[in-house]
């Protein structure tokens, strides 16, 4: 019983910990080449998440002319023009043009690459994201249909315009793999319009990193349109910052778990000690000094809880290669199985420590036992 | 005298005015075997105690083997009873967890003398000269009939080769057959080794065996 609370506890710290900063690495590596992130006047953590996470939906479009006009400034020297809106079968479609294979990098600063074809030439052509690609099961030149809407069972489907998959990206460990990749004119073709009106958002990359801020001033104040001009990592601390309290609380949860199972373990090592007032009796008689004793319970407690540390450790990491998959497809979360982190050595050196010291109230009963032998 | 007690009053600290022991002068010659008979509760095993150096004496002087123990701290007393004392208990004699030969060799660790380089070795020839079979050498002890346990017990108690043996009730949890087969090889052992024996029992048949018999009413004034 110590042992399982010992490892529940340990499985919840790691646990937390592993998800926490990998989901951190996870978003923080989904962009990282853009300098800015352009979209309608709204919340910045809004804009981040329904450009880069296609999280959320878009509070309004802005318009072809204002993306070409700052698309044109001097300081530009590339920007990736994002429309979204469609799906088809549940993955997003992504309206964009070939500047976003060429200019688009995630991690460290590593640009997408197609593991099978080429980017798309035509109006009708179609880029996979791998794990679209894997689910769906199309291979190169396979037809598909793009409907309105992100629900796949849709009714208002434009069943007149077949696309074909011209190429599939690797895997990224980003919202890319679960992206349908057309170029704007196949969204507006969608809708029987040739020319795009409007964009959702785009990214832009500077000449210059100098420039950042004056750009993004500028773009704010821009006349004609209400903008929003964001730094990517900016928001994303942002987002931290909101996401801190709720990690906070749960992990003072996990940390209240260990209490109770150090506590646990003390209060099971204290009644184990008084049923074996014979043994402690025995080893005095055969001359093992109280300090002796006093390391025999320690000894103990600190083998049930590696035991428990390594129980909680194999769990969590069986837990972790069977939600791995499905963290990934449904948040595009990617967790490696590795759990043993810096962080997840200082945890349970911790939790051994903490054993330890809850282990020295027995112990110490034992060792004052022993000192001042009395009858048992 | 391989044992002297000379006006020990020894009570509980809880209970100050309740006398445990009193006992104005006792005393065992070297080489005798001593039974001492007496109900449970009657202060048999805070005699054994302060005999060994477990309990210390607040009062009174406890000389063993020429050793003045109410003279020495704690530690000193640990040492002595380790070289010098081999205990035999009813039951628990052994580490339920380890084998007889690491039982053994547990009960060497603890002690000063050195007598043979490898323990095993000792603990093994033991074994052997005690009739334990091979085959429970390497078993938890747990797992041992009692009669064998007790011959774990008494290796074990001999290991360190000790010049008086402490036998507390050690016959109580055996069957008569194996009784008599302890009491025999036990006694045969003591005149081997030509250790002084202080043996604690209430089962009068096992008087029979020894030659000095005194009840515990006459050493001590407190029961």
């Amino acid at each position: 019983m110590t042992l399982a609370s010992i490892g529940v506890a340990i499985f919840v710290l790691l646990g937390m910990e592993h998800i926490r900063t990998q989901a951190r690495d996870s978003f923080a590596s989904t962009v990282s080449g853009a300098d800015l992130i352009v979209g309608a006047k709204t919340g910045s953590l809004n804009l981040l998440l329904y450009s880069v996470f296609r999280l959320g939906a878009p509070t309004d479009n802005i318009s072809w002319e204002s993306y070409q006009a700052i698309a044109a400034d001097d300081n530009v020297a590339w920007t990736i023009p994002i429309s979204l809106g469609d799906s088809h079968r549940g993955y997003r479609v992504l309206g964009t043009t070939p500047a976003y294979f060429e200019h688009f990098s995630y991690g460290k600063k590593r640009n997408l690459v197609f593991s099978d074809g080429a980017e798309f030439k035509n109006t009708f052509d179609v880029v996979l994201g791998s794990e679209v690609a894997r689910a769906l099961e199309y291979p190169l030149g396979e037809e598909m249909i793009l409907a309105h809407g992100i629900v796949s069972t849709n009714f208002s489907r434009h069943d007149n315009k077949p696309f074909h998959v011209v190429g599939i990206l690797a895997p990224t460990g980003t919202p890319v793999d679960q992206t349908i990749h057309v170029q704007l004119q196949g969204i507006e073709a969608m809708h029987d319009n040739l020319v795009p009106e409007s964009i959702t958002a785009f990214m832009l990359g500077l000449k210059s990193r100098m420039a950042t801020f004056t750009v993004q001033r500028q773009i704010n104040d821009f006349v004609t349109e209400p903008l929003l001009a964001i730094l990517p990592g900016v928001a994303l601390s942002e987002l931290w910052q909101m996401v801190g309290m709720f990690e906070n609380v749960l992990r003072l949860i996990s940390v209240l778990v260990l209490v109770a199972a150090v506590l646990g373990l003390s209060a099971v090592l204290l009644a184990s000690v008084r049923e074996r007032n014979h043994e402690i009796h025995l080893l005095r008689v055969l001359g093992a000094p109280p300090y002796y004793l006093f390391f025999l319970i320690e000894l103990e407690a600190l083998l049930i809880s590696v035991s428990g540390m390594l129980l909680g450790v194999l769990s969590l990491y069986l837990c972790l290669l069977f939600v791995e998959d499905a963290l990934f497809a449904n948040f595009g979360l990617q967790l490696s199985p590795s759990v043993f982190t810096k962080e997840g050595f200082v945890i349970m050196l911790l939790v051994l420590t903490a054993a330890l010291v809850a282990a020295a109230i027995p112990s110490m009963k034992v060792y004052f036992q022993a000192k001042t032998y009395t009858d048992h | 005298m391989a044992i002297e007690l000379k006006g020990v009053h020894f009570n509980h600290a809880e209970a100050p005015d309740i006398p445990v022991l009193q006992v104005p002068y006792w005393s065992v010659k070297p080489g005798q075997r001593v039974f001492v008979h007496g109900p449970s509760g009657s202060g048999k095993s805070t005699l054994l105690n302060l005999v060994s150096g477990l309990l210390e004496c607040p009062k009174g002087e406890v000389s063993v083997l020429g050793e003045r123990l109410d003279l020495m701290n704690r530690r000193q007393r640990d040492r002595f009873r380790v070289n010098h004392i081999g205990y035999v208990f009813q039951r628990f004699n052994l580490i339920p967890y380890l084998d007889p030969i690491e039982n053994i060799q547990l009960a060497k660790s603890f002690s000063a003398r050195q007598h043979c380089s490898n323990s095993a070795v000792t603990a093994q020839s033991l074994l052997e000269s005690l009739n334990v079979e091979a085959a429970a050498w390497n078993r938890p002890t747990s797992q041992l009939s009692m009669g064998q346990q007790q011959r774990v017990a008494i290796a074990r108690a001999l290991v360190n080769r000790p010049e008086l043996l402490i036998a507390d009730e050690p016959t109580s949890a055996l069957d008569q057959e194996n009784r008599d087969n302890f009491l025999s090889l036990l006694l045969s052992l003591v005149a081997e080794h030509k250790m002084t024996l202080l043996f604690v029992s209430h089962d009068m048949a096992l008087t029979q065996y020894f030659a000095q018999v005194q009840a515990l009413s006459d050493i001590s004034k407190a029961v």
